[in-house]
């Protein structure tokens, strides 16, 4: 019995070895396991044996079936790798080939610019106000310091509808009307993004309409070096942190004392080159410390509160920062120029 | 402005210091520097010769043979200006010489005959053809008698003068003049001024007895001198006046011309020189012009004139137009012998208004409007008489006639150094704003730290104490002052609402595929009624034009984004950009007014335009052209997105296909629509098909509540019913549904269309939709036979209202 044990286990573990095909494995399994199986036939007549052989041949009988059992197993487990390899293999694909395209659209390159002003003075505790784009004459000159006469104010350079009403020249006039909002009473301290209309013929460098942001900062005792420490901050911010910036004189109706901030040149950095014209610098904004007539016609006491107020074209600030050489560009709407700036 | 270096340093010294290093400086403290010229290009050995002998080219009719004496030689040269003659003095390039241009003088044989050097005109060396003498247009330059031969014409002709183009702002009409730069300069590098001394030799006749002044409106002219000079000769001016004129952009004439152009530019004084003969009168009347009086001036041109324009008159009529131009008729002339000189001071506002009506802006009218120094009107004056009697032989008359109401008070501007300190954020001591002062030239009184300054009448532009400040500050230098923070409390910056909202708006735009544009506000005559949204129409906005547009392209205020957005797709068509997916947030103005007597209202909209492939094909995806749904699509995710319930009404619009467009409502009420553009459209503005959407943002953002309602997740599982129904084919999808929603309430939580079929399976008249109903409670699970009831219920309903029965 034993002998023939051995011949069993020897047979099995040999087609165990020798298949390669599941089906045969479950075969093998029923041939020698099953029910019917050889093995269990044989072990069917342990009940012949002696009380002497029968634990002997039962332990023979178990070794053999464990071994049996164990091959199968391991033979079941390596086939089954095997398949799933071979179903992986096909399975596999060309990743060189592209992807589903997401398709998404983005801003604008002035709302691009003008959400990180925005965004950098409103961490600077500034607020953002808007107004409307036809204006009365009286918030866009007469509250400025810009009365009917003033030279400065000539209809060929603004779009009137009216002799009243007009397309604001500036977004000035919601400064005025911020003030005036407050009563002079509070302090003021915003921006105010929009656009802005004027007289001029389209070109590269000219545009009838175009976009603006101001702010305005008034409490009791600003100071002309405030204006100057945010500006540094703005433009640091904004052009990087190794620019310097420079105040010149200049004048605004609006603004006593007036004076326009250049930067230097990040090209040449200051030494002259054709972008900044030989002299170093770029003009960026004017500014200026906030006229008391200005003041005292928003209903604010000159004699306590002082300000400053600046204004700047993101146009223009678009156009140096990304290289843009026409500013019709902002207006004309070429997807190829709209999709130059994101991802899409 | 444009200031001659050379020209400036009779008043001021400027040292050594460069041309580029004092523009700088005077742009750093105020005046901005827009360039540095120089007169001409530098030119190599060009001398002054005298021309010994000129005679005929023996092979040319039109040239000459000259033999010229340069000093250390005699060279023989072929010239061929019309005016040349011997006993000349002229510029001579001799061989060797570089002129502008790098033009090298070589020896030449011209003819036959050999020419050692070429003899120059002004353009030549440099000098522009504007401002080159006419009467010399076209030959050479003759110096003058005394000029020395064999000296280099470089600095005889001012050639290498550095010349500083001052871009001035309105208020510094002071530097209109060389001493208002001399005295700007003399302050920035701190030197002395020199100003010139003005003085006529005393004459034996008096003025009193040719002309009298008689001024009739002493508000518009405060001040009237008429000089009187005889004896003139009119010639060429000496040449470093004509040099300095040319270096100053100014083309000499004669003697005449030029001495009242060098006084204006050197007083910034505006003068003007009468033929005293011509004048046929005795008397000078200043007054208003009358009603349809016309006037031929220099340029003759006749001017018609108003009332509102002041003249000077010889009692008769005009012969000036104040501060504006001269007449022809008095017009100074060769054979002019007496001269009549005003110098006066017209009111600013008639000068503005002269200009603005005839359009004649000039030197001298730039200057009137702008308000000239009245302490100079009578100093120019006699400047000018001056000149005239060294470099015209004129003798000037003794009591020049004057007019004179002029107010030359001096303001006066109180400052201290604690307030200045305190509005600038410095620390500049008492000493230092004295300082200051003293450079500027204004005088003041000092008590302790306060100065009382009494402003000078050339700086009419200071008449506040910010005006002072400005002054000390930028003369102290802008580059001294500290950085510094707002002291002031500080408070939380933030967006508001509506702008916060309109961010998100922008980013769902984007996120949905769309690019932002921008747009023009002005638009064309034949766009601004286009495409108006039905709750805009039905207000009936009258188009708002501007009085004075610039071209037809940008006249009306829109009434819709539309019209541009498409016409920037036709635009994009031209050059093969044909998928496009674009939106705006912009603003339209709204009026019903014929004649606008207020702001219109202004309403923000959100607009899109869509044209060509949604999805391009590509190997993993099929193409899908852009279509209504697409459309719909971004509307109803926009909304959802902003949690605002909407309703879509298939409706009829002008230039709106009439089979696929909708008006969007909000409780109702319509805020915008979306459709495809009526082919008849898309052809005139060469268009693909093209889909738009336009909605009142105004109204969704009073909706929108910024703090999302919060849905308790379900507990409870959900169950689904399909129905296709078999429905009339004008049976819109949308009613079908709300039967649904109606009958299904409340179980029914959700009603999805999965399928829509149309075609063989089903009679002609008929289609095919199919709803997938989602069954849910939030307190309990469903039973199987509740939702049968209610799915029948839904049947029966459907059935009854749209005669549609379930497709099996």
């Amino acid at each position: 019995m034993k002998e023939q044990l051995e011949a069993i286990q020897t047979e099995a573990l040999e087609r165990i070895a020798e298949t390669n095909e599941m089906k045969e494995l479950q075969a093998i399994r029923v041939t020698y396991l099953g029910k019917k199986g050889s093995l269990t036939g044989v072990l069917r007549g342990m009940g012949k044996l002696s009380k002497e052989e029968r634990p002997v041949i039962g332990e023979i009988a178990n070794r053999v079936r464990e071994s049996i059992t164990d091959a199968i197993d391991r033979k079941n487990e390596t086939l089954a790798q095997q398949a799933l390899e071979k179903q992986l293999e096909k399975e596999a694909i060309d990743v060189t080939l592209p992807g589903r395209p997401v398709q998404l659209g983005g801003p604008h390159l002035l709302t691009t610019i003008v959400e990180e002003i925005e965004d950098l003075f409103i961490g600077m505790g500034f607020e953002v106000r808007e107004g409307p784009e036809v204006e009365t004459d009286y918030y866009n000159f007469e509250a400025l310091n810009l009365p009917k006469d003033h030279p400065a104010r000539d209809m060929q350079d603004s779009f009137y509808i009216t002799n009243e009403l007009l397309l604001r020249t500036h977004t000035s006039p919601v400064q005025a009307r911020t003030m005036r909002e407050y009563e002079g009473s509070k302090p003021v301290k915003m921006i105010c993004p929009g656009k802005v209309y004027r007289r001029d013929t389209d070109d590269a460098t000219h545009s009838h309409q175009f976009t603006q942001i101001e702010g305005l900062y008034v409490d009791k005792d600003v100071r002309m070096s405030d204006l100057k420490g945010i500006l540094d901050v703005f433009a640091k911010k904004m052009f990087g942190y190794d620019r310097e910036i420079r105040l010149r004189p200049s004048f605004f109706p609006f603004t006593e004392p007036s004076v326009e901030m250049d930067i230097s040149c990040k090209v040449c950095n200051g030494e002259g080159c054709s972008v900044c014209k030989g002299t170093g610098w770029i003009e960026i904004l004017g500014a200026g410390m906030v006229h008391p007539k200005v003041l005292e016609m928003a209903g604010y006491d000159a004699n306590v509160y002082t300000g400053f107020a600046f204004g700047m074209g993101p146009d223009r600030i678009a156009m140096l920062k990304y290289g843009v050489d026409d500013i019709r560009q902002f207006y004309t709407n070429d997807r190829r120029f709209l999709t130059q700036y994101h991802n899409a | 402005m444009l200031v001659s270096l050379n020209w400036l340093k009779n008043y001021v010294d400027i040292g050594t210091i460069t041309p580029d290093q004092l523009a700088e400086k005077i742009t750093k403290s105020g005046i901005e520097v827009e360039g540095i010229e120089y007169v001409a290009e530098t030119s190599k050995s060009v001398v002054v010769g005298y021309v010994k002998e000129c005679e005929k080219h023996p092979n040319a009719d039109k040239l000459n043979l000259c033999q010229v004496d340069v000093g250390d030689e005699v060279l023989q040269i072929i010239c061929g200006a019309p005016n040349i003659s011997q006993g000349q003095k002229v510029a001579v390039a001799k061989p060797g010489a570089v002129l502008p241009g790098n033009f090298k003088i070589k020896k030449v044989k011209l003819r036959g005959i050999e020419s050692n050097g070429m003899i120059c005109s002004l353009q030549e060396l440099g000098i522009q053809e504007k401002y080159v003498p006419k009467d010399i247009a076209d030959g050479i330059f003759v110096f003058p008698d005394n000029a020395t031969v064999g000296e280099d014409v470089t600095s005889l002709l001012n050639l290498d003068d550095a010349v500083l183009e001052l871009g001035l702002t309105p208020n510094r009409s002071d530097c209109l003049s060389y001493l208002g730069v001399a005295y700007e300069v003399a302050a920035i590098l701190d030197k002395p001024i020199q100003l010139p001394k003005e003085k006529v030799t005393a004459s034996d006749e008096d003025a009193h007895d040719f002309i009298s002044v008689n001024v009739a409106n002493q508000k518009l002219n405060p001040y009237y001198g008429a000089f009187v000079i005889k004896n003139v000769q009119v010639k060429p001016s000496p040449l470093w006046m004509r040099n300095y004129l040319i270096a100053a952009g100014i083309r000499p004439i004669n003697n005449v011309v030029d001495i009242t152009n060098y006084v204006l530019l050197e007083y910034g004084q505006p003068l003007h020189a009468f033929d005293y003969d011509r004048l046929q009168s005795k008397e000078i009347v200043v007054r208003c012009a009358e009603a349809n009086e016309t006037i031929v001036t220099l340029d003759d041109q006749e001017r018609k004139l108003s009332h509102e324009h002041l003249v000077i008159t010889n009692g008769q009529e005009p012969v000036a137009i104040a501060g504006v131009m001269g007449g022809a008729n008095t017009e100074v002339n060769e054979h002019t012998t007496t001269i009549l000189l005003e110098a006066a001071y017209f009111n600013p506002s008639t000068v503005r208004k002269a200009v603005k009506d005839t359009g004649l802006r000039s030197e001298s009218s730039t200057r009137f409007e702008k308000g000239v120094d009245p302490n100079r009107v009578n100093r120019a004056g006699v400047r000018a008489c001056q000149l005239f009697e060294q470099y015209a032989n004129g003798t000037v008359l003794s009591n020049a006639v004057v007019f004179d109401e002029l107010d030359r008070t001096e303001k006066e501007v109180t400052i201290n150094t604690l307030e200045i300190n305190k509005r600038l954020g410095t620390m500049i001591t008492t000493e230092e704003i004295g300082q200051i002062l003293t450079k500027l030239r204004f005088q003041y009184e000092q008590i302790d730290d306060e100065f009382k300054v009494k402003i000078p009448t050339r700086r009419g532009d200071i008449t506040i104490f910010e005006d002072m400040l400005e002054e000390v500050a930028r003369i102290y230098g802008y580059d001294n002052l500290p950085y510094t923070l707002p002291n002031g409390a500080s408070q939380a910056g933030a967006l508001t609402e509506r702008q916060q909202l309109k961010r998100q708006v922008k980013n769902y735009m984007q996120g949905a595929g769309l690019m932002e544009t921008i747009t023009y506000s002005l638009t064309r005559q034949d766009y601004v009624t286009k495409l108006i949204s039905p709750e805009i129409n039905n207000r009936n906005p009258v188009p708002v034009p501007l009085a004075m547009p610039m071209s037809e392209d940008h006249k009306y205020l829109r009434l819709s984004l539309l019209p541009e957005l498409l016409h920037t797709v036709a635009y994009n068509r031209a050059r093969n950009q044909t998928n496009i997916a674009y939106y705006e947030l912009g603003s339209i103005f709204i009026s019903t007014e014929n004649k606008l007597t207020k702001q219109p209202d202004e309403q923000l909209r959100l607009s899109g335009v869509l044209s060509g492939q949604w999805i391009e094909h590509e190997w993993q995806q099929e193409k899908k052209a852009v279509d209504f749904f697409v459309v719909k699509g971004i509307i109803e995710g926009i909304f959802k997105f902003l949690e605002i319930p909407i309703t879509f009404e298939q409706t009829k619009l002008t230039d709106m296909h009439p089979g696929r467009c909708a008006t969007v409502l909000i409780d109702n009420q319509a805020v915008g629509f979306i459709g495809q553009i009526h082919p008849k459209l898309e052809k005139k503005l060469d268009l693909n098909e093209t889909y738009v959407f336009d909605i009142n943002l105004e109204t969704v953002l009073e909706v929108f509540k910024n703090v999302p309602n919060y849905n308790q997740i379900p507990k409870h599982p959900s169950t689904t019913r399909d129905i296709a129904f078999v429905l009339n084919k004008t049976t819109l999808a949308g009613d079908v549904k709300k039967v649904i929603e109606e009958t299904g309430a409340p179980l029914v939580k959700d009603i999805q269309i999965f399928d829509v079929y149309l075609g063989e399976h089903l009679p002609e008249d008929k289609k095919s939709i199919a709803y997938r109903l989602l069954y849910q409670d939030a307190e309990r699970t469903l039973t199987d036979d509740e939702v049968e009831e209610s799915y029948q219920s839904i049947i029966t309903a459907v059935n009854e209202k749209f005669n549609a029965y379930v497709r099996s």
